[in-house]
């Protein structure tokens, strides 16, 4: 079983266009939707829930106002600032560490689990996707995200197919981390901003961190080809395989609207040619067995 | 006055956003708290004047000391320390730095270590001043640098915080005690979803808010409809024009350039200060 993230460290370059688009390609595919704080594949893929999983994810203390003498113990000891002048708890502030329960001399804090969320697993056209929604304002997306990977597994396993495509969060930190973990490969989208170059650097570090074969497609490379040329030349100096550079069209942001994948919107337009070109190229790699996995 | 910008969605034009107010008006404090791809100083060019490490407190074992009874495992709701036979074993990656083992050790074994997660970095550029923080690559946690950022707050100026995408802990670090929150979308299905998902946010933290639209004039309406049935003021529109994506491209603050959009980021900030009642 082969997997790959599509990443990008900047958000909004086109991630989820892309993982919808390849899903189409793919035909029979498991994919699986990892930016669970911002979750958006679903509104182009169209999922069928076919199960459904609470997610408790972390802790919050509460205080038992009968039992509270007032000592302010916890208040000093808590390092998140999470308990308020009036002794309750900032669900906002507090990660459910348990230092309150411990100091506190009467016992009044106790840890109670908390739903931050629900994982789904799904039918599609092309095959399956799992997906998650955590709460607006929890934490612990990163667990939720190797929850998500965890599904996209046993269905894959489950179902006899052999890709899972994971549309990456954007960022460096742990939902990221958690979202390559154990990848074959990493498809980073970068557009030619000086943002995009800068946050490019950032993440081909990060795989590199966790030895992830990169690959790199520009994304609406036209905006600025002085920066594609710049980009280009880069990864011939990293030997970073380039899969591809697509051009701008405001076809994507239509068949955004419409729901569909730019594949199914637009079969014959340059972006959908250019996403078919990549494809070939990302799968060529797989079934040459280039990839290390 | 303390005014943070943020979205659900990645790449809506936070950033932006946040560099031409900061340019447009007076006395400003701009605090980069995209930790994971800080982007602000690449607008701004800015003459960097202090940099230094920044840690989290991880614990520190000293094994002479330590009898293995397990409680700081036990205790431990990160899994940061595992205690396998007569070896224990500390993930600083995972360590949240509540520092509960320390308080939970019989033997006082453990004491506070330094584990560093990234760099702090000050500049100015004229007047403006600009903190940002960079994770370093590999390290998961981005909440506890964004709170050494935040602890440099200078009150006595208007201060801008810049948000990372999404709606979880970094975010909501992020957003926490500002007087207002910008949220900047897109017209489109994407940028509404994750909006509304934004939206909820601040309101259970009770945050008052106003949206910018950006790149105005692609996608579709349901933006405007869903900002007009919910009372939300549209404080913006900033059109979809390929000069602004050029510039921004390019590393230039479009206000720059496009002179016209100074007063209208003014005027953004005077409208703020009027919903925020500062």
């Amino acid at each position: 079983m082969k997997q790959i993230a599509v990443l990008s460290g900047k958000g909004g370059t086109g991630k989820t266009t892309l993982t919808a688009a390849f899903s189409v390609l793919a035909k029979r595919i498991v994919v699986a939707d990892c930016d669970v704080d911002a979750p958006d594949l679903h509104m182009l893929l169209h999922p069928e829930i076919i199960g459904k999983l609470e997610f408790k994810g972390s802790k919050l203390a509460v205080i038992d106002g009968e039992k509270c003498v007032k000592c302010n113990l916890c208040r000093e000891k808590c390092r998140f600032d999470a308990i308020t002048k009036s002794f309750n708890v900032d669900q906002f502030s507090c990660e459910g560490c348990g230092v309150c329960t411990i100091v506190c001399p009467v016992n009044a804090v106790t840890l109670k689990e908390r739903v931050s969320g629900f994982a789904f697993i799904s039918k599609i056209r092309y095959g399956f996707m799992v997906h998650a929604m955590l709460n607006p304002g929890e934490a612990n997306s990163g667990k939720l995200v190797t929850l998500v990977k965890k599904n996209a597994k046993a269905v894959a396993e489950k179902e006899n197919i052999n890709l899972i495509l994971i549309d990456g969060p954007p960022g460096i930190g742990c939902p990221v981390i958690a979202s390559v973990a154990g990848v074959n490969a990493g498809l980073i989208v970068v557009e030619p901003t000086i943002s995009g170059m800068h946050d490019l650097k950032r993440i081909l570090q990060l795989l590199e961190h966790f030895n992830i074969q990169p690959l790199i497609c520009v994304n609406m490379y036209d905006v600025n080809e002085g920066n594609t040329e710049k980009i280009l030349s880069f990864c011939k100096d990293k030997g970073i395989e380039v899969a591809g550079k697509i051009p701008f069209n405001p076809k994507v942001t239509e068949a955004m609207v419409k729901g569909k994948t730019i594949i199914e919107y637009s079969p014959k337009s340059d972006v959908a040619n250019e996403i078919m070109h990549i494809w070939e190229k990302i799968s060529a790699m797989l079934e040459y067995k280039k990839l290390n996995g | 006055m303390i005014i943070s910008v943020a979205s659900g969605k990645g790449g809506t034009g936070k950033t932006s956003v946040a560099v031409n107010m900061a340019i447009s008006i007076e006395k400003v404090q701009l605090l980069d708290c995209d930790v994971e791809e800080p982007n602000a100083h690449l607008l701004l060019h800015p003459k960097i004047i202090n940099e230094e490490p920044a840690y989290m407190l991880v614990p520190n074992l000293n094994e002479r000391s330590c009898n293995y009874c397990g409680k700081c495992a036990n205790f431990c709701q990160y899994n940061a320390i595992f205690v396998i036979h007569e070896k224990i074993l500390i993930f600083p990656e995972l360590c949240h730095g509540c520092g509960g083992c320390i308080l939970i050790c019989p033997k006082k074994a453990i004491k506070e270590g330094k584990h560093k997660i990234g760099m702090l970095k000050r500049g100015y550029k004229g007047d403006l001043e600009l903190v940002y923080g960079e994770l370093e690559v590999g390290k998961p946690m981005a909440t506890p640098l964004i709170r050494q950022v935040k602890r440099l707050i200078d009150k006595n100026k208007n201060v801008i915080l810049d948000a990372p995408p999404g709606t979880s802990c970094p975010m909501i670090e992020t957003v926490k005690g500002s007087d207002f929150c910008i949220l900047v979308t897109e017209p489109t299905p994407f940028g509404l979803h994750d909006l509304k998902i934004t939206v909820q946010v601040l309101e259970d933290m009770k945050i008052p808010f106003g949206v910018i639209v950006n790149r105005a004039g692609i996608g579709d309406k349901k933006v405007y409809d869903y900002c007009n049935n919910k009372g939300i003021p549209i404080l913006l529109e900033i059109p979809y024009e390929r000069r602004i994506a050029e510039l921004y491209s390019k590393g230039v603050p479009f206000s720059l350039e496009m002179t016209e959009y100074k007063e209208k980021f003014q005027k953004l900030f005077n409208d703020v200060k009027r919903l925020a009642n500062k």
